[in-house]
């Protein structure tokens, strides 16, 4: 996935030369591509990621589309305020990037594990949210909030994610995609986890569920529309992220289900219980500890389901 | 441990001490593991969790400020890395301690001119590090921070000052020191040393450098017949990444090498 938004990025960089992209010296192995086509497009603001931030705001007033980039929490956490003042508050034209969203780097301990990182830019107004499901999805997303002008958050995973759909169409910042139609279940999903939540969709076909499964590649602006329609259209709603299930994507799905005035489906929200990964170990396994592996979420839905 | 990325060595010391078995250091990285790649307090061992950059030394100065309170005479010392000075944060604990008079606190910065991408000169210039701290106030001892002898008596050295200020030892230091193919190479920041060459050739070569009265009860003899590297294996190289980088920028952000594979101390880039 960090590859695929490298690629894209270079192919934006070389058509706008406005574009820049600030590392906070991480990328060992991955930007250089990026480097070494827009070398005048890139800086390394070192391990200073505060000043990196408000650096790439003051870039984006003088006209520049600044992405600052750095893993983990390191470029949200670490800087908010930064991104809430001088970023958001200014409307500047700022791409916050995450590499490892969730446990991508679940063995280097807890403090590379981003898990709140959406419900905490999420609550920032002028912020769009993006977590992208796929390679795909990653391309598109990064298209997407190049051209939007403000601040946007994206967060990514590593290596190694497939390609779930075949092509886009009509991908818009805001919208929710539709994978798979069914019946009484609709699980929706949010970044990486959109492997499992695949997975979990064959488990549950085989045994006789028919879920609809829906991508929200944005978490913010919540695609308010698709939760609605859905929650009046199925029985049961399940949500799936790499993150804490306190104030994340399945917090804005709540939000929206719990003002609507009459509706069919009530909720399943599929994440981390609230709590820090004090365990480590690689992504795989620290889904599974946290009750996010395919099985699991199989299991989870056809229990609430089966009533 | 403020360089929380260091646990490896962390680890070593710990299990060496007896705060858990020697047999568990095999678990680093592995799935369950207590040995996470950066320190966690979960450990036996282990004061704070640290990992991202810039907090341990704050922490160290809030625990050395809480003894003062108390009239404790424990002392706090936390290893830095030195692109971890990048980080802003660093500097606000640096004139707090100063400012609070903690003369039990105690600094080791690993002055190893690498981070991440590069050299720390061809990232964030760090200049005349030592000479920044003195202008925090801070007492500083500048050391061979590979040689033992002479971090035992920096440490002795501290102990004489009398005038309340924190202290600082600059540790300058070779990445990989010892071991040649790991040596200013910034590869190694992120590799560990897999079975076969890299291992058998690193215990060996450290067996060569081993100072007098250090024993190694483990492979005392170093590796007999190790594995050696094929010509292709990727010794030597530059791995760094400022090269790379041509910008028409008036001014070239390289500023400095120094030679994969070698000891050799960062020397100026000539840009002509």
């Amino acid at each position: 996935m960090r590859d695929t938004f490298v690629k894209t990025l270079i192919e934006l960089a070389k058509e706008n030369r406005n574009i820049e992209l600030v590392t906070g010296d991480l990328g060992f192995g991955v930007l250089k591509p990026y480097w070494e086509s827009c070398p005048d497009q890139f800086t390394n603001a070192g391990i200073a990621e505060q000043n990196m931030t408000t650096v790439a705001a003051g870039m984006a007033l003088e006209g520049k589309v600044v992405f600052t980039y750095s893993i983990g929490n390191f470029p949200t956490l670490r800087c908010l305020e930064q991104i809430r003042n001088d970023c958001a508050y200014h409307e500047a034209n700022v791409k916050i990037v995450c590499v490892g969203g969730g446990f991508v780097y679940g063995s280097l301990g807890m403090s590379h594990q981003a898990t709140e990182d959406l419900a905490i830019m999420r609550a920032l107004p002028n912020v769009v949210v993006m977590a992208p499901g796929d390679l795909v999805e990653a391309e598109a997303a990064t298209k997407a909030i190049a051209a939007y002008p403000g601040t946007c958050y994206l967060r990514l995973g590593r290596g190694g994610e497939k390609r779930i759909h075949d092509h886009l169409e009509n991908f818009r910042i805001g919208k929710a995609i539709p994978v798979k139609g069914g019946e009484r279940i609709a699980i929706f999903s949010t970044g990486a986890i959109f492997e499992e939540v695949e997975s979990a969709y064959n488990i549950l076909t085989e045994q006789g569920h028919h879920p609809a499964v829906y991508t929200f590649p944005t978490v913010k602006p919540i695609d308010a529309d698709t939760i609605r329609h859905c929650a009046k259209e199925f029985n049961l709603i399940a949500t799936c992220e790499e993150h804490n299930i306190v104030g994340g994507f399945g917090s804005a799905v709540a939000e929206v289900m719990a003002e609507m005035q009459s509706k069919r489906a009530f909720l399943l929200r599929i994440g981390m219980n609230d709590q820090y990964g004090t365990i480590v170990g690689n992504q795989k396994y620290l889904r599974e500890q946290y009750g996010m592996s395919a099985e699991q979420i199989a299991e989870q839905i056809a229990r609430k389901i089966n009533g | 441990m403020s360089k929380g990325h260091a646990g490896t060595a962390l680890y070593a010391a710990l299990a060496e001490m007896g705060f858990f078995p020697v047999e568990e250091l095999k678990t680093h990285y592995a799935n369950g593991s207590r040995l996470s790649g950066h320190v966690s307090h979960h450990l036996p061992g282990v004061d704070f969790s640290t990992g991202a950059l810039g907090h341990g030394i704050s922490a160290a100065v809030g625990m050395a400020y809480a003894a003062k309170k108390d009239g404790k005479k424990f002392r706090a010392f936390a290893v830095l890395g030195d692109g971890e000075c990048d980080e802003g944060s660093v500097w606000e604990a640096a004139m707090f301690a100063n400012h609070f008079r903690l003369d039990n606190l105690v600094a080791i910065v690993d002055h190893n001119y690498m981070q991440s991408l590069d050299f720390c000169e061809n990232t964030l210039e760090l200049e005349d590090f030592a000479s920044r701290w003195k202008a925090f106030g801070w007492n500083v001892e500048e050391v061979n921070g590979n040689d033992h002898a002479a971090l035992k008596t920096a440490f002795g050295r501290i102990e004489s000052y009398d005038n309340h200020k924190p202290s600082v030892i600059v540790a300058d230091t070779v990445k990989g020191c010892g071991i040649r193919f790991m040596q200013n190479d910034i590869l190694w920041h992120y590799r560990f040393p897999h079975d076969g060459w890299e291992y058998d050739c690193a215990v060996n070569e450290l067996h060569k450098v081993k100072p007098d009265g250090v024993e190694d009860p483990y492979t005392p003899n170093g590796i007999p017949c190790p594995t050696l590297p094929a010509e292709t294996d990727d010794i030597g190289n530059d791995h760094t990444y400022s090269y790379t980088w041509d910008t028409t920028y008036p001014e070239q952000m390289r500023r400095v090498t120094a030679g994969p594979g070698t000891s050799e101390k960062i020397k100026p880039v000539n840009h002509t």
